[in-house]
């Protein structure tokens, strides 16, 4: 007698009496029948390979598989596939007692040729491969700079053709854009620009008590928020919330093939997308900038009110004496630049998406991260160009 | 016979606009059914029900006798295992590359060796007829028709037991076509799936169609495709019997 080797799916023990076997084997001398049984389904997978697994192919020389009544599908078709090769590579033969499944038929057609051999493998010291990156980089990185000079130039010449040309400016557009990163803004920028003027007055309160001159607390606030804090604070909130929105529009549009579509219409992405946020912007931030100031003011002066009982009086009256006719213009004069390089780098990122969704969303980090880095930037060129103005 | 997919007395509304007014669908095993009605009719609808992205307002949809609005999340997401589908645009994932796209249905519904994962998505996606170095494109990468075929690739990941297709020939050119219902005869003869296939095409219907459902006055008249071309109906009688219908069905007798 022979012995009868019977499978069972073994990761699931406690209820492999419910469960459908796959595999019927029986061992005769140097030959193993094995009967495919049931519904062979890539939810069984798991299953299937375990019964496969647990053949024993020790001092056999010959694999006979019946189909029998059994249904195959592709994922299945593979694990048997896949046992037959274990056995061919053992030096056994295998055949089929009745028909193979068709299914089995269809994937070695499919699978006759080579597998391809993704894992290429990267040598990270090899010197020839670091040359090569940094080759490769450089030239990306060129490229890159070519592209958004090339960018900032055609939105400049497109901006001064609109602007001598008032009449093809598209007002619903560019109110849109002042509506949605300006008007919108408000309260975030308000509540952000009382907070930060409170805790400017109160450190400032802290230090300057000990010199017994808490009353130049309004002077450092004035000078403090007009000039520095509130543009750069607008700005860099307007940078987050607008500037990737710019990204984000523009550059679903291009995955959506709507840039190409208007090029194709004949009409100028530049002038349809990004002059209107340009030009909203630079309307926009200058307005939200005023309002972060008197917000501030408003500030800074209930916090010397409730905390350093100052009248309300004594601190507008030191408000005006800190005021030199140009700080607050001096602050007001950024908010344009600033809103122009938010703008393009929102609307250049946006531009260059093309392939993917994760590129989207690479940009889109990158228009934000370089638009409150060149808002930075620019704050510190205008402090030197200050200095030298003697502002 | 066992219907595999049955939809009962659907009704759904957009608004105050009905799209479907007490619609009855049945789809039997092994069949290849096709879904036909004009814009609006509420084709996609339809499809997007079935699936269970949409609740309608009224009616039932069953696989296999089982209620989809009545099963628990595993039954869900047992079941989504069994039915594959491909989009109008492909809605491949841009961030992935086509193995990719095949491989994540297998990695969430499946525990597979990692050879098993290379080699059963290659499988799939040589089965749609694409080469092996596709496999490692994105899809910003693919022409309009391997972009179909891509998404075909992705809807046979799991062997499902249903596969429902939205406009899988539009957009292609008819040679693209041609090679695309080939391609779904093949697989539903191989693979004995059967398939519900929401389409535009009418050469595409007359090739691989065994029953046609069409869509009219927010209804389902279904029939084999001899029925529906004797059918009375106006819409139906202009849609297969029109100029364009006629024509095809003047080839097909020739052949």
């Amino acid at each position: 007698m022979t012995p009868t080797i019977r499978q069972h799916a073994d990761r699931d023990s406690a209820d492999t009496v419910a469960r459908p076997r796959h595999v019927n084997a029986q061992r005769a001398a140097e030959q193993l029948d094995v009967q495919l049984l049931g519904e062979w389904r890539a939810p069984h997978f798991a299953e299937i390979e375990a019964e496969l697994a647990a053949l024993d192919l020790a001092g056999l020389r010959r694999v006979r598989i019946t189909t029998g009544e059994a249904r195959l599908d592709l994922t299945s078709a593979w694990l048997l596939r896949d046992f037959m090769q274990r056995a061919q590579g053992l030096d056994m033969e295998t055949a089929f007692t009745d028909a193979a499944p068709p299914t089995l038929t269809v994937v070695s057609r499919c699978l006759t040729g080579e597998m391809p051999d993704e894992t290429r493998h990267v040598e990270w010291l090899d010197p020839g491969n670091a040359v090569e990156d940094i080759g490769r980089r450089t030239v990306r990185g060129l490229r890159d700079t070519v592209a958004a000079v090339t960018f900032v130039g055609h939105a400049t010449l497109r901006l001064a053709y609109e602007v001598s040309h008032p009449a093809r400016l598209r007002a619903p557009s560019i109110t849109r854009h002042i509506y949605e990163s300006g008007i919108t803004a408000i309260p975030i920028v308000a509540l952000i620009a009382f907070l930060v003027s409170v805790i400017l007055a109160y450190l400032g309160a802290q230090e300057l008590q000990q010199f017994g001159a808490v009353t130049f607390v309004a002077d450092l606030v004035t000078i403090g928020v007009l000039r520095e804090l509130g543009v750069l604070l607008t700005a860099i909130i307007v940078a987050g919330r607008s500037g990737s929105a710019f990204t984000a529009e523009i550059g679903f549009m291009q995955l959506n093939e709507e840039v190409d579509a208007l090029q194709a219409i004949g009409l100028d992405p530049f002038e349809l997308l990004v002059l209107p946020r340009i030009l909203g912007l630079m309307l926009a931030l200058p307005l939200l900038t005023v309002l972060a100031d008197v917000i501030g003011l408003i500030g800074g002066g209930l916090l010397c009110h409730v905390l350093l009982q100052m009248p309300l009086i004594e601190y507008l009256g030191r408000v005006r004496g800190a005021i030199a006719s140009t700080t607050f213009w001096v602050g007001i004069i950024k908010a344009p630049v600033f809103a122009a390089l938010i703008a393009l780098s929102g609307c250049y990122n946006g531009m260059r998406v093309h392939t993917s969704s994760r590129e989207l969303g690479r940009l889109t980090t990158l228009a934000v991260v370089q638009a409150i880095f060149a808002v930075i930037l620019a704050d510190a060129l205008f402090a030197v160009l200050f200095l030298r103005l003697n502002i | 016979m066992e219907a595999l997919l049955e939809v009962r007395g659907l009704v759904n509304r957009f608004g105050r606009q009905t799209v479907h007014r007490d619609l009855d669908m049945s789809v039997y095993r092994g069949e290849v059914f096709g879904i036909v009605g004009g814009s609006g009719a509420g084709k996609t609808v339809l499809l997007r029900t079935i699936l269970g992205l949409r609740n309608p307002d009224a009616g039932t949809v069953r696989f296999l006798g089982q209620e989809l609005s009545g099963m628990s999340a595993a039954q869900r997401f047992a079941l989504k295992g069994r039915v594959g589908v491909t989009f109008q645009q492909g809605a491949l994932f841009s961030a992935l590359t086509v193995r990719e796209n095949v491989q994540l249905p297998m990695l969430e519904h499946l525990r597979l060796p990692a050879r098993g994962l290379e080699e059963l998505a290659l499988l799939k996606v040589q089965l749609v007829g694409l080469s092996a170095d596709t496999a490692g494109k994105y899809p910003a990468e693919l022409s309009g028709g391997m972009v179909k075929r891509a998404g075909l690739a992705r809807a046979l990941a799991l062997d499902p037991a249903l596969l429902l297709l939205d406009e899988p020939t539009s957009g292609l050119d008819p040679i693209g076509a041609a090679a695309f219902d080939e391609l779904l005869i093949y697989l539903h003869q191989e693979l004995k799936l059967t398939v519900v296939m929401v389409t535009h095409d009418l050469d595409s219907i007359f090739r691989t169609c065994n029953r046609v459902g069409v869509i009219v006055d927010g209804r389902m008249i279904s029939d084999t495709l001899e029925g529906i071309m004797r059918n009375p109906h106006p819409w139906i009688r202009a849609y297969f019997c029109g100029e364009r219908g006629r024509h095809l069905r003047g080839l097909k007798h020739a052949t």
